[in-house]
């Protein structure tokens, strides 16, 4: 118990650190690699949690991949980050008090790993029971994701593409697209 | 980065253990943690490295982007021709008991393919954003 406390205070000290840190830097590049160094924080975060799937996701796409992402789309982007002209003392306001509801909400909620909490009592007891019964999987993780809730899975994989062709859209038309749109024109001219 | 002899060097050994890792997340997904998304990201950051240290072009050569562009697509149609296979056989979309001889084989089926639907598109889709990116300066100078 004293363990997993001093753990946790330990990961929520990093991450307090590199988000004051992330205020404070104006380069961006550092601002990338430090959002890269929370989402690794944030996976140890799930482990500790026992929640090992989300840990892999958040570390692989988290930490990974969107970090080479926002390195290669940030090459267009000003090196450094203007200094904001507009007073910070609303935003600054806005925060506090959103956190400190969400502070005082997070008082209702059922202690971790209670069993009598709601969520342990509405569909999860059947999942468990049906991930090795009618479905013979060990990951009851996969199980949910990919059979019970394979609806769900399919328009996230639907979402995935349709953000990479609207990026690709965006990013590849300048070629193509000026050569059509001139060859028309000039012939209008021609006739004309 | 091309005439950096540790980068290459280390890279050309890193390539095939990243993609074999990435297919073991992948198929491994049902017993231990993993599952499409993740073993996605894993193949797809093992072209992007290629493509870093090499140059974008090497990277071009060494996976096309029409290709590319064919399996980002061909990943969202194995998820939903799973689901439509299963309704041609008699049962609900994506409902994968039918699939197999018992029901508990027909769900190993239907899993396994469906997250390998996933992977494909989350790989090529990562790859593909990333060749974006890295060549829009050209495009835009031409």
């Amino acid at each position: 118990m004293i363990s997993e406390l001093l753990i946790n205070a330990f990961l929520v000290t990093i991450m307090l650190s590199i988000a004051i840190a992330l205020i404070k830097t104006r380069t961006v590049i550092f601002t990338v690699i430090l959002t890269s160094a929370y989402s690794l924080v944030a996976a140890l975060m799930f482990i500790t949690l026992d929640a090992v799937d989300v840990a892999f996701t958040e570390a692989s796409v988290g930490a990974g991949i969107s970090t080479i992402l926002f390195l290669a789309a940030m090459a267009y982007l000003p090196k450094k980050e203007e200094e904001s002209i507009s007073s910070e003392f609303v935003p600054a306001l806005s925060c506090i008090i959103l956190g400190g509801i969400l502070i005082w909400c997070s008082f209702d909620l059922p202690e971790i790993g209670q069993l009598t909490a709601p969520i342990h009592q509405h569909i999860a007891p059947e999942y468990i029971k049906g991930s090795k019964e009618d479905i013979g999987i060990p990951n009851i993780v996969t199980s949910v994701l990919a059979s019970y809730r394979g609806y769900d899975t399919f328009g996230e994989t639907i979402v995935v593409f349709t953000a990479g062709v609207a990026v690709l859209a965006l990013l590849q038309k300048k070629n193509p697209a000026k050569k059509n749109k001139s060859q028309p024109k000039q012939k209008i001219r021609k006739n004309a | 980065m091309h005439n950096n002899p540790i980068l290459r060097i280390s890279t050309k050994i890193l390539f095939a253990p990243i993609i074999l890792f990435g297919l073991y997340v992948q198929f491994h997904g049902d017993f231990g943690p993993g599952g499409g998304f993740q073993a996605g990201v894993i193949v797809a950051s093992a072209f992007i490295l290629y493509s870093l240290v090499f140059g974008i072009e090497a990277g071009k050569k060494l996976f096309p982007s029409n290709i590319n562009l064919i399996l980002l697509a061909l990943g969202g149609i194995i998820y939903g021709g799973v689901g439509i296979v299963s309704m041609l056989l008699g049962d609900e979309f994506l409902a994968y008991n039918i699939l197999g001889s018992s029901p508990q084989s027909g769900q190993h089926i239907g899993i396994l393919l469906v997250e390998f639907g996933v992977g494909l598109t989350v790989s090529n889709v990562m790859i593909a954003l990333f060749n974006a990116f890295a060549s829009y300066d050209k495009i835009k100078e031409k």
